[in-house]
């Protein structure tokens, strides 16, 4: 198995200057290594819906790689995402699936079933290429190469489980962070500053 | 029906299509989302953390399945469609034909100045005759 911070930090070390949209346990690992948060995007209050942010980020700006930081029980839940993407193609979309086979955010419920093949559903989904791997020197020795391939690919990473503690951080304060870093992301990507505020949050 | 400035992203289901439309205007895209009111029910929590939660401007065009002009109808999915926009406190505007057309224009307006999703009801009655 993988850590979280294994896998973030070997992501960061290739990811140049993609745009990377995170989920649940990953964002919170991802925050840490990231040097541009201007860049990020962590999905905090959208079910299982990273995934579908970090398409249209793909396709509305093809000369960029988006990584996606996905999660097993996030895609389980928008699996016909996988569709989606292929559908599209874009080549620019690298999505990232941490197989912890539990609800890591929620205490540590198992998932219905632990034992899909995340890289084999999307291969058959229509993904340009898949790989998958559950120890951390095959991943670090192959990262190089993945990320000069063309998408869609996605890349299952069998991490050590790191079931919450606590409650969901839900604050005026902590859900007002995705609005801004929606607004901070559309700003860097376009120059344009002009997503004022708007609802509950900001 | 193919309008070549438009480009078409087909989805597995309706709740990616909010998240999709995030993505897109994050990019500097003008999104909108169309999907039928029965796909609008199944994409609710996308619409919530992901449409009124972030304050997106953002047209959906919902069509209004079941829904005919006595307002009398078996469908459950037209019966729900104004009380839920009305649940979620989402502006909408019903079109109906093409003397209501202008409504459109007019969600847009809304979406942009209120930073939030708005939805344009497109009953079943309504079919222009170049749209077969």
């Amino acid at each position: 198995m993988i850590s979280y911070a294994d896998a973030c930090r070997i992501i960061n070390e290739h990811r140049g200057e993609s745009a990377a949209v995170t989920t649940m346990t990953q964002s919170s690992y991802w925050n840490k290594v990231s040097e541009h948060p201007d860049l990020d995007m962590g999905i905090s209050n959208g079910m299982s819906k990273a995934s579908s942010v970090a398409l249209g980020i793909a396709l509305g700006d093809p000369e960029r790689k988006v990584l996606c930081l996905d999660g097993d029980g996030s895609l389980l839940m928008n699996f016909g995402s996988l569709a989606t993407v292929a559908g599209m193609a874009p080549k620019n979309f690298h999505h990232f699936v941490f197989n912890n086979g539990i609800y890591a955010i929620t205490g540590g419920q198992p998932l219905p079933e632990t034992g899909v093949h995340y890289a084999d559903a999307a291969k058959a989904c229509g993904y340009k290429a898949t790989f998958k791997f559950d120890d951390l020197e095959s991943f670090e020795n192959s990262m190089a190469e993945i990320m000069a391939i063309d998408g869609p690919t996605l890349i299952e990473l069998v991490v050590t489980p790191e079931p919450a503690t606590e409650g969901v951080d839900q604050t005026w304060e902590s859900n007002a962070k995705m609005p801004r870093q929606l607004r901070a992301m559309r700003k860097h990507l376009t120059g344009k500053d002009d997503w004022g505020p708007g609802g509950p949050f900001i | 029906m193919a309008e070549e400035s438009i480009t078409v992203v087909p989805v597995a289901r309706e709740g990616e299509a909010i998240p999709i439309a995030v993505g897109l205007h994050v990019a500097g895209k003008r999104p909108v989302v169309s999907i039928q009111n029965a796909g609008l029910y199944e994409a609710g929590d996308a619409l919530r953390g992901l449409a009124i939660g972030i304050g997106l401007p953002l047209v959906m065009f919902i069509g209004y399945r079941g829904h005919n002009r006595k307002g009398d109808t078996p469908d459950s999915a037209a019966v729900f469609l104004e009380p839920y926009l009305h649940m979620w406190r989402v502006e909408y505007f019903v079109v109906e034909g093409d003397e209501d057309l202008d409504r459109i224009p007019l969600a847009f307006d809304r979406a942009t100045k209120t930073n939030m999703p708005v939805a344009v009801a497109i009953g079943t009655e309504y079919a222009p005759e170049d749209i077969e």
